[in-house]
């Protein structure tokens, strides 16, 4: 249980930081404002729920954000080429699902490492966005633009949608055989062969799902941003990685939570916007980050090597 | 289902806290009401941290600031990504800020991100990097130099430089640079003035802004036309490799190994990338705007439209101190200044 209740080191923090800063600081204790702000993370938030099921499973999957990226370039062209919104959403879904799915065909089928399949889709992925958009870019239908400015019960909608999704993951990783299965080819993938876990099917459904993660990823900033461009969107794919590790998700596999993840995003996006409000320059910004991810590891680990002694 | 409960429960916990902040919270922060003697708070957002170029942008806020009732800071996003300026822009509006000056990373996809934080009544006013073809999402941009008169002014340097006589190459970036392009065809245009008669462009190389490749390109210049009296790089990585083959071989004007009256290079780039070799006397002179330029007039137009909520319209003037009168031209875009001529006189001065 111990491992348990260290996971929730980084939800304290959160909660901490959150009464701590607002207090000290008037202009963040605007409700309206943090919400707003925290609809530039949704994106990343996706995506890091899946990158938690994909490391569990002891794989990685770094071309997300090109998947991404490419899936929002082909939303604009579909519009240009006059589909209407509900066809899209269901076209930018099954886009993202099946880039994320050859990845774990090739993962799974091949028996390649992940990381070098997905290094290079990451480039492919990222490379067929330029080539269909060029540097130019499209503009979205103003009917399908503004998600983040939109409110049910008083919540932007890309931050409900996280939510549900968020509540989706949970149940699915820590209530369903699939869910268990993750985590048992994460831990010791031949065991698991052995007791008769599909592993290939696991594999390909954690890309696959991560792959979704990326074309609802791909509305929403296409809606937010009111243009598609090839350019985007950089980075995002390190930006999830850093968020699963640092909710908790054991970067050899076999461990993490939904609720880690949840809560790690939360307190990056919260202590970005609270440093941005604070006016703090982007260089504290990045080494203040980086301070973050490696307390969080080194705390999170640390206390797991004591509590696996205290057991033994 | 009482452990999906507690998986739950900080969650719902977080979600407590927000609403609970709520109450504290009674309306979105204001939008400033600009009166009479309260400072104009100006935020100055670069493309990226870090860049000599935009410190010098933000050099003539300072010194503008000084005569000026503005509250002026800078924040930049650590990398010029398309979107990093987002968050920045939002911040800035949460901090109060009542004029946003910004060189743009996107010529989009900063458009709703602008759009709304002119409804809650800020000012955005574009600089060095406008937002080309969506100029309707901000109020004005103020453009470094009049980018029409620079083939002129080079053509105008060289001449200078030789006499107005003499064969002379052009050594530019890549053959579909549209800056460049349109500085070489506007000297071209001014060859045809009788005072540049003497003159005569023999070739333009490309070195494709790669010192390698513009150092080869520079050599061949060097062996293919004997009579070569000058070479015009308007391009700073182009200037930069000219230099280092000129001082190398020292076929320069006033060179140990001048043929004649030697070769004399000009073109544009900032000082601090040219100081050595200006001072060493390898080049004489060189051109470039000054980017403080755009900062002092930034900064003043920011008081006109915030403090005295004045708008502008192409064909616009206004009077702005030190700089002359400024006419806002089609697009609400206004020009900084002209290009100014570095030499040894004046280069120690700069530090961009």
């Amino acid at each position: 249980m111990g491992l348990k209740k260290m996971l929730f080191i980084p939800l304290i923090a959160v909660l901490l930081a959150i009464v701590g800063v607002t207090r000290s600081m008037p202009q963040l204790m605007d409700v309206r404002y943090l919400l707003d702000s925290s609809t530039l993370y949704v994106e990343t938030g996706l995506l890091a729920l899946g990158m938690t099921l994909v490391i569990i499973s002891g794989n990685i999957d770094l071309s997300v954000g090109s998947n991404l990226v490419l899936t929002a370039c082909l939303v604009a062209k579909l519009f240009e080429r006059g589909w209407s919104i509900s066809l899209v959403l269901v076209a930018a879904c099954l886009l993202g699902t099946s880039f994320g799915a050859l990845n774990g065909i090739m993962v799974a089928k091949f028996r390649l490492p992940s990381f070098l399949v997905t290094l290079g889709t990451m480039a492919l992925y990222r490379g067929a966005a330029q080539a269909a958009l060029g540097p130019a870019s499209i503009k979205l239908p103003g009917g399908f633009k503004g998600i983040d400015q939109a409110r049910l019960f008083g919540l932007p909608w890309p931050v409900l949608i996280f939510f549900a999704l968020a509540i989706g993951f949970a149940y699915l990783l820590h209530r369903t055989f699939l869910g268990r299965w993750i985590f048992s080819v994460g831990s010791n993938e031949r065991a698991s062969v052995y007791s008769g876990v599909p592993t290939d099917r696991v594999k390909i459904s954690v890309f696959a799902i991560t792959g979704l993660m990326a074309g609802i990823g791909a509305l929403l900033l296409d809606s937010r941003l009111g243009v598609a461009r090839y350019d985007v969107a950089r980075g995002i794919e390190l930006d999830s990685i850093t968020i699963a590790v640092l909710g908790g998700t054991a970067i050899q596999g076999g461990k993490g939570t939904v609720l880690g993840t949840v809560s790690a995003l939360a307190l990056v996006a919260f202590a970005k916007t609270a440093m941005g409000v604070a006016n703090v320059k982007a260089e504290y910004q990045l080494t203040a980050m980086g301070l973050l991810l490696v307390l969080a590891v080194l705390l999170t680990n640390l206390a797991g090597k004591f509590s696996a002694r205290a057991i033994a | 289902m009482k452990r999906i409960a507690k998986l739950f429960a900080p969650t719902a916990a977080l979600l407590v806290c927000f609403a609970g902040c709520n109450k504290e919270e009674s309306q979105p922060s204001p939008p400033a009401q600009p009166a009479k003697g309260v400072k104009t708070k100006i935020v100055f957002i670069p493309k990226n941290t870090g860049n000599p170029y935009f410190n010098q942008v933000a050099k003539g806020f300072e010194e503008a600031a000084q005569a000026l009732n503005i509250e002026y800071d800078t924040q930049a996003p650590a990398t010029a990504d398309a979107t990093s300026q987002i968050s920045v822009i939002k911040d800035q509006v949460q901090r109060g800020v009542d004029v946003i000056v910004l060189s743009a990373n996107s010529p989009d996809a900063l458009n709703e991100t602008l759009d709304q934080a002119r409804k809650k009544g800020v000012v955005v006013i574009t600089v060095d990097s406008d937002l080309t073809g969506n100029e309707s999402h901000r109020d004005v941009g103020v453009l470094p130099t009049d980018f029409s008169k620079i083939g002129l002014a080079q053509i105008d340097l060289l001449g200078k430089l030789i006499d107005y006589e003499g064969e002379f190459a052009i050594l530019s970036a890549t053959t579909d640079a549209p800056n460049q392009n349109a500085w070489i065809a506007g000297m071209k245009d001014a060859l045809k003035n009788p005072r540049f008669v003497k003159m005569k462009l023999v070739e333009i190389a490309y070195g494709d802004d790669e010192p390698q490749k513009s150092s080869t390109e520079t050599e061949g210049l060097l062996t293919k036309h004997a009579n070569l009296r000058g070479i015009i790089s308007p391009t700073s990585v182009g200037l930069a490799a000219a230099a280092q083959v000129l001082e190398n071989t020292g076929v320069y004007a006033g060179g140990p190994k001048a043929k004649g009256k030697g070769i004399v290079l000009t073109g544009l780039s900032t000082p601090s990338q040219m100081k050595k070799a200006v001072e060493k006397g390898v080049v004489a002179s060189f051109q470039l705007w000054n980017p403080a330029d755009m900062g002092a007039i930034a900064a003043h137009l920011a008081v006109k439209m915030r403090a005295d909520k004045l708008t502008f319209k192409p064909g616009d003037s206004l009077e702005i101190p030190g700089h002359g009168t400024i006419t806002v031209g089609d697009k609400n875009i206004v020009i900084a200044g002209s290009l100014i001529t570095f030499d040894k006189s004046n280069i120690g001065k700069f530090d961009f």
